[in-house]
């Protein structure tokens, strides 16, 4: 980028802000200008709300929306997901409906691809989509869906063709999460929580016009989904980066402060769960356990192991920044975050002691410890387990080959399944 | 803090491949470990003739290229990588460093030059048969006489003791103790009273002496006293490029690994269509990537002389130290019962790593010096 056009464009952004922004407006009303004049998502195309500006113009914009403390575009949830997968293989009917209302907030979203029988192997969905009388009539269930609870929308995986192969029988849709035929229940986990829903469709229906991409094209359109979700896996920055922090004062804030608060209401023990690094060193304080010279070295390597990943994470997103093709850093991060996350689990109880057996009020951190401790296991298993990555980074990174007899030819209808109930 | 490298540091890092990738192959390693001095004349000049590599983090008032320690990192990187055969760790990253940190601007301007040039060879001798790295663990003792110093004790673990021209040494003041006392002298390689004995290393590629001091001339360089600070940041600088030269030496190891598993066919297929193969080699671009990071981390530290750099240092170096032995392990596993024979390749990397790993200072010393540094 030129110094010129950063500065024309700093300019540029700096004067609409200057006669559209006030904190007296209602969010929504606020969004919408901004996404009407291409601010709100600056690297979108031109045709869909966007500027076609490169990210680091895009980055210029960011910073004179926070520079003047205004606020931007929802972008906390899966509203993110169903945006990015919408742009890319939505119809022009769908961007229309969708795309401004996931950036103004007014919709909310869900992602329904893992069922009880189809976990890592997402492509082995089972739940059915049949069309009858101009429009899709879905039967089966979902699992793991976060905010499914208070989602207007759903991105469906379903299957559409029992007698193609596996993969060429699924198809994507949209489904509107507000009607008779989905019941929505939580699924509670072994830390306690309730994050995560179980989402049951009987007769649930979808309209025609909601079909995302080609009829048998839907593994194609999830797998953009779960890029996308996976670039944000790498344990830097947290999910609904770019909310605002600061307390501010006024109509508008409340509203956004309201906003990620409901959004981000599943995803409060996430810290927990990534193994809190940052509690380490103080806690071997306090205890004194910094003076051991056995939990000296494990603390060490946790730290060096936490700033490593970080680094790499740090690289993978300067070589894209940069425009630079990809290196095998890119694709590294989860399964680095994985590994941070179990060490830190095991330095933590290396520092408790006894008092890892206590939870709550009675334990370490009014029991902060104690959920880290039962957290952790999901690092390994949620967006894709370790061993799920390692395959994708072998086969994807590396080149290696593919396990002989994966590419299962025959119609689904004959591929063994789990049971299911 | 930058995460990559520039378009011309990228450029330097392939010229230097390229090069290293004629002269250094398995076959010149093999031919070079064999040999008393373990590298080649003619190979060491064109080094500098044709790269300058010597004087690459050297300022240019003294002949040097007057670049800093991230090109000096894609050096020793892509040395590594080919396991390079040179006298450079010894004469350009130990002793020149010790120079540049503590000689006095005249010593610079007389010592430096035909270093830079690759005319005399020179080591750094600090460690002794105790096996300590660090400064407070010398017992050699450096004597006032007449204007100059009288050196007795005995080094050991010196880089190319026995070929270097000039031998920096560490040495303390009569009845001082820990990081008091220390400073340090020019010794002639050829100085009477000096005996220099070459110890059989682990790793041939990396020639090791062991030097006895009765009563040898020395010449201080910097101040007198004056040294443990100097001395510490040369070997913080010194682990940090060790630190690059150990991850170019694991990402050879892994591709090379990755190439063996996707040529040896068992069980009539690649072994790596095997998920235990595929596994195995996730596992290690991860940790060769994450060491890199660091490596780079620390090598960026050092050329903008961060607050955090020591700390880096010793985080780069350990995390280096485990990731290139546990590489060196993988690769040779992965090859099965050739990986295991001397014509294979693999332990000639293997035996520099197990050799890095302790080189100075092994992975627990560094991350203990690492929280210390942090002030934990």
């Amino acid at each position: 980028m030129t110094e010129s056009t950063e500065a024309a464009l700093r300019a540029e952004v700096s004067a609409w802000l200057q006669a559209n922004w006030s904190p007296d407006q209602g969010l929504v009303e606020w969004r919408k200008k901004l996404v009407d004049a291409g601010w709100g998502a600056p690297t979108w195309p031109k045709a869909w709300y966007g500027r076609d500006l490169s990210p680091a113009l895009a980055a210029v914009v960011d910073q004179e929306i926070r520079r003047i403390g205004a606020v931007g575009v929802a972008r906390t949830g899966i509203r993110t997901l169903a945006a990015a997968t919408l742009l890319a293989h939505g119809s022009d009917f769908q961007k229309r409906k969708f795309l401004r209302r996931s950036l103004t907030g007014e919709d909310t979203w869900c992602q329904l691809f893992s069922e009880p029988g189809s976990g890592s192997d997402l492509a082995g969905a089972m739940t059915r989509a049949e069309r009858k009388d101009g429009r899709w009539i879905v039967n089966g269930q979902k699992v793991w869906t976060t905010s499914a609870h208070h989602a207007d929308w759903g991105l469906l995986l379903a299957r559409t063709d029992m007698d193609a192969t596996k993969h060429q029988g699924l198809s994507f849709f949209v489904i509107d999460m507000h009607q008779p035929g989905v019941e929505v229940r939580p699924l509670r986990q072994m830390n306690g929580h309730a994050s995560f829903n179980q989402v049951f469709f009987t007769d649930a229906e979808v309209p025609e016009e909601h079909l995302v991409g080609e009829l048998g094209g839907g593994w194609a359109v999830a797998t953009t989904t779960l890029m996308h979700e996976r670039r944000g896996a790498d344990g830097v920055g947290a999910v609904g980066a770019g909310a605002s922090t600061t307390v501010r004062e006024g109509r508008i804030y409340d509203e956004e402060r309201a906003e990620v608060a409901t959004t981000m209401e599943p995803y409060k023990w996430y810290p927990q769960r990534a193994g809190r690094v940052d509690l380490v060193l103080k806690r071997a304080k306090e205890t004194g356990k910094i003076d051991d010279p056995v939990v000296r070295q494990e603390i060490a390597k946790l730290l060096i192991l936490a700033r490593s990943a970080e680094w790499t994470a740090r690289r993978a997103r300067a070589a894209q920044a940069l425009g630079r093709p990809q290196g095998p850093e890119g694709s590294l991060g989860k399964l680095a975050a994985s590994h941070v996350a179990r060490a830190a689990a095991r330095v933590h109880t290396l520092i408790s002691g006894a008092d890892a057996m206590l939870s709550g009020p009675d334990g370490p951190e009014d029991g902060i410890v104690a959920e880290i401790l039962i957290s952790v296991p999901a690092v390994s298993i949620a967006g894709g387990t370790d061993e799920i990555q390692r395959n994708i980074i072998a086969e994807r990174v590396l080149r290696m080959p593919k396990e002989p007899g994966s590419a299962d030819d025959r119609p689904f209808r004959e591929v063994p399944k789990n049971a299911v109930g | 803090m930058q995460f990559s490298f520039t378009a011309e540091q990228q450029e330097f890092r392939q010229v230097l491949r390229r090069f290293f990738e004629d002269t250094s192959t398995p076959q010149a390693v093999r031919r070079l470990m064999e040999t008393e001095t373990g590298w080649d004349a003619a190979a060491w000049r064109d080094l500098n003739d044709k790269l300058g590599l010597c004087g690459v983090h050297v300022p240019e008032v003294y002949g040097g290229q007057g670049f800093g320690f991230v090109e000096l990192g894609i050096v020793l990187e892509e040395m590594g990588r080919a396991l390079v055969c040179a006298p450079y760790f010894a004469s350009t990253v130990l002793a020149t460093t010790a120079i540049l940190n503590g000689a006095t601007e005249a010593q610079k301007q007389a010592l430096l030059p035909p270093l830079v040039a690759g005319e005399a060879l020179a080591t750094l001798a600090f460690a002794e048969p105790s096996g300590r790295w660090d400064g407070a663990g010398t017992t050699v003792a450096a004597t006032p006489a007449e204007g100059r110093f009288r050196l007795d004790g005995v080094k050991s673990f010196v880089l190319d003791g026995v070929a270097a021209d000039l031998v920096i040494v560490l040495a303390r003041r009569p009845g001082s103790e820990g990081e008091e006392g220390l400073s340090l002298f020019s010794v002639r390689g050829d100085a009477p009273g000096l005996t220099r004995r070459a110890l059989k290393p682990l790793d041939p590629t990396r020639k090791i002496a062991r030097l006895e001091f009765a009563a040898v001339e020395a010449d201080l360089i910097g101040v007198e006293d004056g040294a443990a600070a100097p001395f510490a940041k040369t070997l913080a600088q010194a682990a940090a490029c060790l630190a690059s030269e150990m991850v170019g030496g694991a990402e050879r190891l892994r591709e090379s690994a990755l190439d063996y598993a996707n040529l040896r066919m068992q069980f009539g297929r690649p072994i790596a269509s095997f998920q235990s193969m595929k596994h195995k080699q996730a596992d290690m671009l991860l940790e060769v990537e994450l060491a890199k990071s660091a490596a780079y981390q620390a090598a960026q530290a050092a050329a903008e002389d961060d607050a955090e750099f020591p700390a880096l240092a010793s985080l780069a170096k350990a995390a280096a130290s485990e990731a290139y032995l546990q590489t060196a392990i993988h690769t040779i596993q992965i090859h099965g019962g050739i990986g295991f024979t001397w014509d294979n390749d693999t332990h000639l990397w293997f035996k520099r790593a197990k050799s890095s790993e302790v080189f100075l200072g092994d992975p627990t010393w560094h991350r203990e010096r690492m929280l210390r540094a942090w002030g934990h």
